[in-house]
């Protein structure tokens, strides 16, 4: 099956490429992009007039729940819901329960995403046994069964020296470890930001300091061991602060942001307890809220992550208190980023294609995908002026838990093409 | 009429809100503290339901006597008895008993939002009776009353709040209804209790009461709560009553006509002393008595009545 798409915008940073052109993908890959190619028998034609092309994008936070949480989220609800959202791969956080601390749950995994035959799940194997922060897992094993990185997200990892260890561990093999910064000494019954929200509100408060320490903490561990460093939903302006030096301190240091965190801050939380706007790490001031939107504008933070956490609706629809941490995050994000800074002109869209395709790919250690001939065909067609309402019967997810619902949002993947084969289609899921 | 609906918290109430509350509740006075027969056919006909998934004496029983007094039936439900415990969803208990046609909830909660989350399920109308370390505004409109029959007005008073600021509820809604009618509020607590943000309250925070006892009209201690001693918040009882406790040598220097407060129940011997609580000072039971008044002033007021059709 060969696709021909006439007429695409295609922006690939990788190769200075920011023209329309047409594209041709046969089988896995690209065969050709040229200024005008002519249609052979057998191609399906594609109209990308006004249309972007960008590599498939890459969201490299998610929780699919699968295993253990199904009511939440399968790997098939969630590749469908990564599909709708213009994706062409997630990496798969592995809080599941059993907790991916072995190599036969990244194999089930693994196993689970090719009978749903969307998107490419790329599992995150535990750093330690169960997520208990007490034991390494099984990283090796993991690894050999395509583990893409290694994480405890969810919790962090309480010790320095359990932390230490992990990173010893990890540095051999080329695999990132990501950090979920989080001293639960200091976070202990947080469940909003330390400081105006918690005061008036009038909860337990979740405060900077508590992520902040263990940034730190980490980034020094980077430079005793070597390992390669990823801060995982970076949420406050100190911390980016730490993670700028110790890269201009050349160390191996990366990080993400969430729409969630760049869109939203405390004040959005009113007094009507709107749980979806309840997340780990939580929605902070406006201050910081603005220092990420600039970080993820200036390159200073290199990917951006949905930290998509699917919840039924009886864990949402009650107390804030007892209502679980997280929002949804995989149908919203590109919609948010074209309609809240690349249409506004604050961001370009090769810096989109940076955050969102080309720099998760590498801290993923994933092979680069680019918009010319021999490449696999990853890609995601965009239509820049397409509007969608975000309600619960737009979201493919099982769970409907947006901190987003409500919004208008213009600009959405149309297409999303897979190893060349056409997994969204005219923004129709192709199960 | 109250500029709101419900009686969620003091923060959105106005000025004059709290002013028809508080002249509301005197007309009450003799209905509740000079009859024999202390009831009026007010809310006849009306029903409320009294919601207290925590454990409560005082609030409760307060509310319960000021819908007597009312006329309105009403039922309490909560603790043991509640559907709560036994796993329901708070909406799913509110839609059950909304299906029933009840006009008023009271609600105590230990979860902050818990009254805001009722107002979603039903049409009826909500007063928060205490949520979490939120908001507690029937606290706080007897708190008031209690204040301002003693000095006859709120504004310009100096009132020092004193102890558990942060986990406060109290704190958390006298503190603005102060604000609103004019009052100056100074938090005092160890650093351990102090709220996260005081520039939200707008209120100067201090960890001496030594410094301000002697320039303030109130002093309002709050109880501390003993559990939250674990996670060495503060070291002892003996150290907090040392450097926080209301005792004598601390009211002999306050100003003349000062008064202390406190929202019960007490800690005598931690946060105020028994002489203290017991002395002539102390207004800890004409507090009591106003929260039967104030109670059925915003029972009355929300439930459709103005000041001027309040007859025996």
């Amino acid at each position: 099956m060969a696709f021909l798409l006439k007429g695409v915008h295609a922006v690939d940073p990788q190769l200075n490429l920011d023209k329309v052109v047409d594209v041709l993908i046969d089988g896995k890959t690209i065969a050709k992009v040229a200024d005008d190619i002519e249609k052979s028998d057998g191609d399906e034609v594609i109209d990308g007039s006004g249309k972007y092309l960008v590599p498939g994008l890459v969201d490299m936070h998610v929780h699919f729940r699968d295993p253990g949480f199904e009511y939440k989220e399968t790997i098939e609800s969630g590749a469908r819901a990564a599909t709708h959202g213009g994706f062409s791969d997630v990496a798969t956080m592995p809080n599941t329960d059993p907790v991916t601390d072995t190599g036969t749950g990244v194999r089930y995994q693994v196993d689970r995403a090719h009978a749903a035959n969307l998107c490419h799940v790329r599992p995150i194997g535990a750093l330690t046994r169960g997520q208990k922060g007490e034991a390494l897992a099984e990283i090796g094993d993991m690894v050999m069964e395509g583990a893409a990185a290694f994480s405890d997200d969810g919790h962090g990892v309480q010790s320095a020296g359990m932390m230490r260890t992990c990173m010893d561990y990890v540095s051999q093999f080329d695999r990132v470890a990501i950090a979920h910064c989080e001293d639960e000494s200091l976070t202990t019954h947080g469940v909003i930001n330390e400081g105006k929200a918690s005061t008036r509100l009038g909860m337990f408060g979740w405060p900077a300091l508590g992520e902040e320490l263990e940034i730190y903490r980490d980034i020094e561990l980077v430079r005793l061991t070597g390992c390669p460093l990823h801060i995982a939903h970076i949420s406050t302006r100190k911390g980016l602060e730490l993670v700028k030096a110790a890269k201009a301190d050349g160390l191996p240091v990366t990080c993400e942001v969430t729409p969630h965190h760049i869109f939203l801050n405390e004040d959005d939380i009113t007094d009507a307890y709107n749980t979806n706007l309840k997340m780990n790490p939580p929605l902070r001031t406006p201050d910081d809220m603005a220092a990420l939107r600039k970080g993820i504008l200036d390159g200073s933070i290199d990917c951006l992550v949905t930290d998509h956490a699917p919840h039924a609706q009886h864990e949402k629809d009650c107390e804030w208190e007892i209502a679980f941490f997280g929002t949804i995050g995989l149908e919203t994000s590109l919609p948010l980023m074209l309609t809240k800074l690349v249409s506004t002109g604050e961001m370009s869209w090769s810096r989109l294609v940076e955050v969102m395709a080309v720099n998760p790919r590498r801290v993923l250690r994933l092979k680069p995908v680019t918009i010319e001939a021999g490449s696999k065909a990853d890609l995601t067609l965009i239509d820049p002026g397409k509007t969608i309402e975000v309600t619960p019967d737009y979201i493919e997810s099982k769970s409907k838990n947006s901190a987003f619902i409500g919004e208008t949002l213009t600009g959405v993947a149309t297409d999303v093409f897979v190893d060349g084969r056409r997994t969204l289609a005219d923004g129709v899921v192709q199960a | 009429m109250l500029s709101v609906k419900h009686l969620i918290d003091t923060y959105s109430l106005t000025a004059d809100d709290i002013t028809q509350i508080l002249d509301t509740a005197a007309a009450f006075e003799s209905v509740n503290n000079a009859r024999v027969i202390k009831k009026v056919p007010a809310l006849r006909g009306r029903t409320i339901v009294n919601l207290f998934l925590e454990p409560s004496t005082r609030t409760k029983s307060s509310f319960e006597l000021a819908e007597k007094r009312l006329s309105a039936d009403s039922i309490s439900m909560g603790g043991s008895t509640s559907s709560v415990v036994k796993g329901e969803s708070l909406a799913d208990t509110i839609q059950t008993i909304d299906a029933m046609n009840v006009d008023m909830f009271v609600c105590r909660a230990r979860l902050a939002g818990t009254p805001q989350k009722i107002t979603e399920n039903t049409d009826a109308i909500v007063i928060n009776a205490g949520d979490g370390k939120h908001q507690h505004p029937t606290q706080a409109m007897l708190d008031l009353y209690t204040i301002r029959k003693h000095f006859g007005h709120l504004d310009g008073l100096k009132v020092a709040i004193v102890g558990d600021l942060a986990h406060s509820r109290v704190c958390g809604s006298l503190a603005p209804a102060l604000k609103t009618m004019g009052a100056e509020v100074t938090l005092v607590g160890p650093p351990t209790f102090q709220v996260d943000d005081p520039d939200w309250f707008g209120c100067p925070q201090t960890s001496s009461l030594d410094e301000v006892i002697d320039s303030v009209d109130v002093v309002y201690m709050l109880r501390v709560q003993l559990e939250r001693m674990e996670g060495a918040a503060i070291p002892s009882r003996r150290e907090y009553n040392r450097l926080y406790g209301l005792d004598m040598r601390r009211v002999d220097r306050m100003k003349d006509n000062a008064i202390i407060c406190h929202p019960g129940p007490m800690n005598r011997g931690m946060e105020i002393n028994a002489d203290v609580a017991d002395c002539a000072r102390s207004r800890i039971l004409d507090q009591v008595n106003a929260g039967v008044l104030t109670r059925m002033a915003e029972m009355y007021l929300l439930l459709g009545g103005d000041q001027n059709g309040i007859s025996a």
